[in-house]
C-alpha cells in the first residue's frame, strides 16, 4: 500500500474540476492507455490570466490527485507564472508524492506544458529527440530535462520521475550516459551504434586468452596444474582443467573463485566459466 | 494494536487468509506451555515432537499422501526452489527446464536467476497461455526433450484461478523420465488433490493461503523421488530440511488441512455460489467489464475482472473508502510500471489490463458481503471513467452502435 499524504487522498476522493472546457484556449494530452496514465488538461485564457482549467485523467491515485491539484495553482495565474511551474511544485501542493509516483506530477507538469504551447500555437521540441526508452515512448530531451529540473542522480530516480527504463529495462546502460553527460554539464552525446564495451566473439576470445596466458595458466602451473580454453559461446566460458587441477578437489572453487574473477576483471564482468564435460 | 478485521469485506484470500479460530486454539498451547524441542530426548520435547507428527498425518490425509511424503518448510517460496534446486542437482548434465509465462514470482524469478545460482548455463522454456488462460498440451509435448531435468507448472494460476492438468501434464513427463513439480498453493484446499492417483513429484503448499499462519509451508515429496536438501543442518524432516521447527506454526498448518477436508465441499458450493453471485453481477450491471480467465477450468473462489478505461490502482482505494479488500493486476499497485505478466501473457489488452481487479473469496464470506459489493461498484467505476479521457469517446462509439 503507498503512503499517501491526506492532501492526495483527499483529491482523489474529491476531486477538483474534472471535465473539460468547450472551446478552450489550449488543450494539452499527455501519456496513453497503454502507459497506464494519460492526462488531458484544458485551459481557458482571458487577458492573459487562466481563468479555468479542467482535466481527465486515467491513472491512479496519485495521477487523478496531480491533475486535480495541477488545476487549482493555475487558476488566476498569468500564463507566464504557470509556465514556470515545475512537477516539484505539483508535489509540494500535495504534501509530497511517494518516489515511484513522482512521474505523476511529471505528466501534470507536461500536460500545462503542453496545454500553454497550444494557447500559443507552437509545436513543443518534445516531440523531437530520440526516443531512448521504447516501453514508454520517452525521449532522451525529456529525461534530460527531467534531470535538470529534478536534480535527479541515479538511474532509479530518472524511472521514478519519467517511467524511462521502468519496463523492459534494456535502455538502461543508454538512461547512464545520459545521466553522467548532464550531471556533468556535457552535452549529450548521440547514441553510439556499436557500443566499445560489447566485444565481438573473436576479440573476446583474444582477451581471454591473453589473460590466461599472461596470469591464470603461470598462476596453476605453480601448483602442478594448468587451464586450457575450450569456447566460448556468449557469456559462457568453456575450459578444461589439466594436470593436479583435473584431480583437485577444490577445482570448482579454483574456477569460480580465481579463473571467473579474473576474467570478469579484466575482459568483461559478465562472464561465467564453466568446465568442460569429461 | 487493532487491525479492525471485524469491519472489513475482505475478498483477497488468494493473497492471505484469515486465520482459522480452531487453528489458532489448535496452536495457542505451542506459544505458551508447549515449547519444547521436538528433537530432545526428554518427554517434555517428544511430546512436541508428537504434536508435529500428527500435523504431518493431516497434511498427507488432504493431499492424498504418505506422512513421510511431507517436509515442512518456512513457505511456498522455499519448497518452490527446493524442489527445482534439487532436481537440477539431480540430473546435473539436463540442463532444461520447463515452465510456464504465468507461474508466481517464486518460480519465475527462481527459473530467469538458474545460471547464476547454479553457475551453468541452463535452458528455460516458458509455456505460453492462450487468450483464456489455459495451457496447450500440444506445446507441453513438444518442448519435453531428453535434457529436460523438471518441470514446473502451477496447479492453479493466482491471479486468474485457472486450472492447469498438472495431473495429466505430470503423467506425460514421468514417460520421458523427467521430474515434475507443480505449486499448488493456491489450489490445496479449495479443490479436491490425490497425489495416490497421479505422477506427480513434487509440491508445494503455503500455510497462510489455507487459514494457518503464515511462515509455514510444505513440500511433498514423493517417496522413491531422488531429493537433495536445500537447507543443511540438523537431521529434522529426516534430514531433508535442517533447522529447528516451527512448531506452532506446523501445528497450526495440521489443524488447518482438516479444517479444509471439511469445508472442502463448502468451497466448491456455497463459495462457488457466492463467487458467481459477484462475477455475473458485475459483468451485468457496468458495462465493458470482461472475465479474466477459463470461465468454468478455474477455482471456485477466484474472480478476475477487468472494468476497461480506468485504472486498478485508483478502483481500489474507492472500495477501501468502503473498507473492502481487493487486489489489481494494474502497473500502479505493485510498484513496477507495467501490468501483471499473467494478463499480458494472456494477451489481455492494455485498455483492460490496467482495470482489472481480483475479487478472493473464502468460506468465511457471506451473501451480504456479496450484495454490498454489487451495489457500491458500479457507481465507482462510473465516477472513474467520468474522469477518464477514453470514455467519453468510448461512450460515443457505443451510442452510435460501433460498440459492443
Amino acid at each position: 500500500m503507498w503512503d499517501y499524504t491526506d492532501k492526495v487522498k483527499d483529491h482523489f476522493l474529491h476531486p477538483r474540476n474534472v471535465g473539460e472546457i468547450e472551446n478552450p484556449s489550449g488543450l494539452g494530452e499527455v501519456g496513453s492507455l497503454s502507459c497506464g496514465d494519460a492526462l488531458k488538461l484544458s485551459i481557458k485564457v482571458e487577458d492573459g490570466i487562466i481563468t479555468e482549467a479542467r482535466f481527465k485523467t486515467f491513472g491512479c491515485a496519485s495521477a487523478i490527485a496531480s491533475s486535480s491539484a495541477l488545476t487549482e495553482m493555475v487558476k488566476g495565474m498569468s500564463v507566464e507564472e504557470a509556465a514556470k511551474i515545475t512537477n516539484q511544485d505539483i508535489a509540494n501542493a500535495l504534501g509530497g508524492l511517494p518516489k515511484e509516483k513522482m512521474h505523476c506530477s511529471v505528466m501534470g507538469r507536461e500536460a500545462l506544458e503542453a496545454a500553454i504551447a497550444n494557447y500559443r500555437g507552437i509545436i513543443l521540441p518534445m516531440a523531437q529527440g530520440e526516443i531512448v526508452c521504447e516501453c514508454f515512448g520517452v525521449t532522451d530531451l525529456e529525461i534530460i530535462q527531467a534531470i535538470k529540473e529534478s536534480n535527479l542522480r541515479s538511474v532509479e530516480e530518472i524511472t521514478n520521475f519519467t517511467k524511462a527504463g521502468g519496463g523492459c529495462g534494456k535502455c538502461e546502460d543508454r538512461l547512464r550516459e545520459i545521466l553522467q553527460a548532464t550531471v556533468n554539464g556535457l552535452p549529450v552525446e548521440p547514441r553510439k551504434e556499436e557500443k566499445v564495451r560489447r566485444l565481438t566473439t573473436l576479440q573476446k576470445i583474444k582477451k581471454i586468452e591473453e589473460v590466461l596466458a599472461r596470469e591464470i595458466q603461470p598462476t596453476l602451473q605453480k601448483d602442478g596444474g594448468n587451464i586450457e580454453l575450450v569456447d566460448v559461446d556468449g557469456d559462457f566460458v568453456t575450459v578444461s582443467l589439466r594436470g593436479a587441477c583435473a584431480s583437485c578437489q577444490a577445482s570448482r572453487t579454483t574456477l569460480k573463485e580465481y579463473v571467473e574473477k579474473k576474467l570478469r576483471e579484466q575482459v568483461i564482468d559478465t562472464l561465467i566459466v564453466e568446465e568442460a564435460k569429461p | 494494536m487493532n487491525c479492525g478485521s471485524d469491519q472489513v469485506i475482505y475478498m483477497d484470500n488468494n493473497a492471505t487468509t484469515r486465520i482459522a479460530p480452531e487453528v489458532v486454539d489448535a496452536m495457542m498451547p505451542f506459544l505458551t506451555d508447549c515449547y519444547g524441542n521436538p528433537s530432545s530426548m526428554h518427554t517434555f520435547g517428544g511430546q512436541v515432537g508428537h504434536a508435529v507428527q500428527d500435523a504431518r498425518q493431516a497434511v498427507a490425509e488432504l493431499i492424498g499422501a504418505e506422512p513421510e511424503e511431507i517436509i515442512f518448510t518456512s513457505c511456498g517460496t522455499e519448497s518452490d526452489s527446493t524442489a527445482i534446486l534439487s532436481a537440477l542437482q539431480t540430473f546435473r548434465d539436463n540442463r532444461h527446464v520447463v515452465t510456464t509465462r504465468v507461474e508466481h514470482p517464486a518460480v519465475k524469478s527462481l527459473c530467469a536467476s538458474l545460471t547464476s545460482l547454479t553457475g551453468h548455463k541452463h535452458r528455460v522454456t516458458s509455456l505460453t497461455v492462450a487468450a483464456d488462460g489455459t495451457l496447450d498440451l500440444d506445446q507441453y509435448r513438444d518442448s519435453l526433450s531428453d535434457d529436460t531435468a523438471i518441470v514446473s507448472v502451477m496447479w492453479a494460476n493466482n491471479e486468474t484461478g485457472v486450472i492447469f492438468p498438472v495431473e495429466e501434464m505430470a503423467q506425460m513427463a514421468r514417460e520421458r523420465g523427467i521430474l515434475f513439480h507443480t505449486d499448488a498453493v493456491q489450489a490445496v484446499g479449495k479443490i479436491p488433490i490425490n497425489l495416490k492417483e497421479n505422477a506427480i513429484d513434487f509440491l508445494a503448499i503455503s500455510g497462510h493461503k489455507l487459514h494457518a499462519p503464515k511462515g509455514v509451508g510444505v513440500l511433498y515429496v514423493r517417496k522413491g523421488t531422488p531429493f537433495v536438501p536445500f537447507l543443511n543442518g540438523g537431521h529434522q524432516e529426516q534430514g531433508r530440511r535442517g533447522g529447528t521447527e516451527n512448531v506452532a506454526s506446523i501445528v497450526g498448518l495440521g489443524r488447518a488441512c482438516q479444517l479444509a477436508a471439511e469445508t472442502m465441499e463448502e468451497e466448491n458450493t456455497k463459495v462457488r455460489g457466492l463467487r458467481d453471485k459477484l462475477e455475473k453481477g458485475l459483468l451485468a450491471t457496468v458495462p465493458k467489464a470482461r472475465l479474466n480467465g477459463h470461465p468454468s477450468q478455474r477455482l471456485p473462489n477466484t474472480s478476475n475482472i477487468s472494468f476497461e478505461y480506468v485504472e486498478g490502482e485508483a478502483i481500489l482505494l474507492h472500495l477501501n473508502k468502503y473498507n473492502i479488500c481487493a487486489s489489481s493486476g494494474s502497473a500502479c499497485t505493485s510498484g513496477s510500471l507495467e501490468p501483471s505478466h499473467v494478463l499480458r501473457a494472456m494477451g489481455v489488452p492494455f485498455t483492460a489490463a490496467h482495470g482489472s481487479i481480483r475479487f478472493s473469496l473464502s468460506v468465511y464470506n457471506t451473501e451480504e458481503e456479496v450484495d454490498f459489493v454489487l451495489d457500491k461498484i458500479p457507481a465507482i467505476i462510473a465516477e472513474l471513467r467520468e474522469m477518464s479521457p477514453f470514455w467519453e469517446p468510448e461512450k460515443m462509439k457505443q451510442a452510435s452502435g460501433d460498440g459492443s
